[in-house]
């Protein structure tokens, strides 16, 4: 009965284990260590060419830079939306918190013509901005459209549990004990959800980042200026570049993966260091 | 007892005869983006021409795309029995990627394997507002010219070839025409992926003043829209576009397609394959066709691609490859 209790109430830790290490392996690992097998066979000076030619550094500056600045921007945002949702009650909340989910389940395709459509020099909004000389369509403001409407329903998601486990009463109790707003909401609410914002952040960056099908109607998709790294892999494959499409992918996984370390670890660190 | 034998029998009966009957054979023809409603018509007629001279019935499926990705999915793979793409560089390329046809294989049909021929044409809105006349008008400042992509589609890479050689005559250098094709691709806002894709931004999206166009997606547009909306501006200088069309030997030699595979094609060339090509506004090449339709393309000075650039191996290189030209007009800027 002891030897019993010791182990965890869900049986099966070898088996699960297992189909972890399996599923992962065949998911994850290997088509992903076949990037790394490809470009294995180019000299180094070849894939230098490949990876750091002018256009695919301008490339790297865009895909970076815009997933970056649009999961910030989805973390705000995406913070008052979560936070709206779980803490006030208004007649459609229902179907506000359903429509956060769209941009997950509409094809990115559909939603990069929708966005094109809307943006672009005739469209709904692009007609009112296009006389001041502000494009957004074809332009990397668009790519930042596209990379901030799918990801914001992963900082959304990834808030809200955490906002409703908040109890009111502590920030009723700082209140009384004479907190200003700003430090309870400094003190009190933004410490326990530092941990899910940067989960958030790290999903709606990743998928930014990876993204293709939605961008690729909006950015123009101009040398130099509007094109994304995954665009310019799928170019490479195109004039059948095999190995500089690889080399490029690589340096994307690499970059990638160290990134996200780091933003787990950063999540660790802050959550050993806020916690009461 | 006697009964089920009897049902038996009936059925292994029945089956039988299945495999007896007329062969259905089905046959992929991958194509580049503008050639849908011309193979949708033209297989209809060819599967008709196959049941009544042999009896079977052939069913043809088609793909299209830019044509330089449809190539890379022959490469990858994608079992298909007949290739019709924009240019011969991307059936080159499947020659040296997956060695799934010989070398020579431009040599095994008439006219270097093009059975119609097409042309680079400006396709403007209605009334040509900006009075778009030639080449030298697409450099001017405000002009908004769409085109694809050079390095995904068979058609940019013959618009881009097209202003090149108009400048090169004009201005008398490379040098001028490199400054020149800079110029125009300034006045470019979106590089879509292929000609399909260009004309919905044009078309439909209502983005641009010219269309940089394959001479049949020009004819396309004004039919489907209406004269009312588009007009046909033909330069001064135009480039002879050969699409050219082969025989996957690979694959047509393990789905035992061969035979008919190079009677699809060869059936490009008859009178009815002809009068269909000159029906969906390409340039047939039998004298009958081409006196027919003659009357409906504008008379212009075209140039060949092996007079201009010396063949696609050596303009592929020259301004297409990783570096080469196109790629330089968009460093320099």
């Amino acid at each position: 009965m002891s030897a019993r209790s010791e182990r965890s109430v869900i049986p099966g830790f070898n088996l699960s284990l297992g189909f972890t290490l399996t599923y992962l392996g065949l998911i994850v690992v290997i088509p992903l260590s076949a990037a790394f097998l490809k470009t294995a066979g180019m000299s180094w000076s070849a894939f230098v060419d490949a990876v750091a030619s002018p256009r695919v550094l301008a490339s790297y500056r865009l895909s970076f830079g815009a997933s970056f600045l649009a999961a910030l921007v989805n973390c705000v945002f995406g913070l008052v939306v979560a936070w709206v949702l779980v803490r006030y009650s208004f007649p459609g909340r229902k179907i506000v918190d359903a429509l956060v989910d769209l941009p997950f389940a509409l094809p990115t395709a559909v939603a990069g013509i929708a966005l094109a459509a809307i943006y672009s020099k005739n469209g709904w909004v692009g007609q009112w901005v296009e006389p001041y000389g502000i494009k957004l369509a074809f332009s990397q403001i668009g790519v930042f459209i596209a990379l901030t409407f799918i990801g914001l329903p992963f900082v959304v998601r990834t808030l809200q549990p955490v906002i409703e486990e908040l109890e009111p009463e502590l920030e009723e109790a700082s209140y009384t004990l004479g907190a200003s707003r700003w430090q309870t909401i400094r003190r009190v609410i933004l410490p326990d959800l530092f941990p899910p914002l940067l989960t958030g952040f790290a999903m709606a960056f990743a998928r930014a980042l990876g993204e293709y099908g939605s961008v690729v109607f909006i950015s123009g998709n101009m040398p130099m200026r509007t094109e994304i790294t995954p665009l310019l892999i799928i170019t490479k494959l195109e004039q059948y570049d095999y190995r500089g499409a690889t080399a490029i992918a690589v340096v994307m996984l690499v970059v990638s993966f160290i990134l996200l370390l780091f933003i787990n670890l950063l999540q660790r660190w802050s959550r050993r260091h806020h916690r009461i | 007892m006697k009964r089920i034998q009897f049902l038996l029998a009936l059925t292994v009966t029945l089956i039988l005869a299945g495999f007896a009957q007329a062969k259905d054979i089905e046959l992929l023809n991958v194509s580049y983006d503008p050639t849908r409603e011309f193979y949708a018509e033209f297989n209809a007629a060819f599967a008709r021409h196959w049941k009544t001279t042999h009896g079977d019935t052939v069913q043809i499926k088609q793909s299209h795309g830019g044509s330089g990705r449809q190539a890379r999915s022959v490469i990858d793979g994608l079992a298909a029995d007949i290739v019709t793409l924009a240019l011969a560089g991307d059936i080159d390329a499947i020659h040296d990627n997956a060695k799934l046809i010989p070398k020579d294989w431009q040599k095994r049909l008439p006219l270097n394997s093009s059975p119609y021929t097409s042309t680079i044409v400006f396709l403007v809105r209605k009334g040509n507002p900006l009075k778009i006349k030639d080449w030298d008008d697409l450099v001017k400042p405000g002009v908004s010219i769409i085109t694809p992509n050079p390095k995904t589609s068979g058609g940019a890479r013959w618009n881009y070839l097209a202003a090149w050689e108009f400048a090169r005559r004009k201005y008398g250098s490379d040098g001028a025409a490199k400054e020149f094709v800079q110029k125009v691709y300034r006045n470019v806002p979106v590089l879509d992926s292929g000609a399909r894709g260009s004309t919905t931004t044009f078309v439909q999206r209502a983005i641009g003043d010219v269309f940089l166009s394959w001479e049949n997606e020009a004819f396309l547009a004004v039919k489907e829209f209406g004269a009312g909306s588009f007009e046909i501006v033909v330069p001064s200088l135009s480039i002879l576009a050969e699409p050219p069309v082969t025989v996957v030997d690979k694959v047509v030699k393990k789905k035992g397609t061969e035979a008919i595979a190079r009677a699809y094609l060869e059936y490009l060339y008859s009178e009815e394959g002809q009068d269909l090509a000159g029906k969906h506004f390409y340039r047939p090449t039998s004298p009958a066709a081409a006196a027919k339709y003659g009357p409906q393309f504008v008379k212009v000075e075209l140039f060949t691609i092996e007079q201009a650039f010396g063949g696609w191996a050596r303009a592929q290189v020259e301004h297409f490859a990783d570096g080469a030209t196109f790629d330089q007009i968009y460093l320099k800027q």
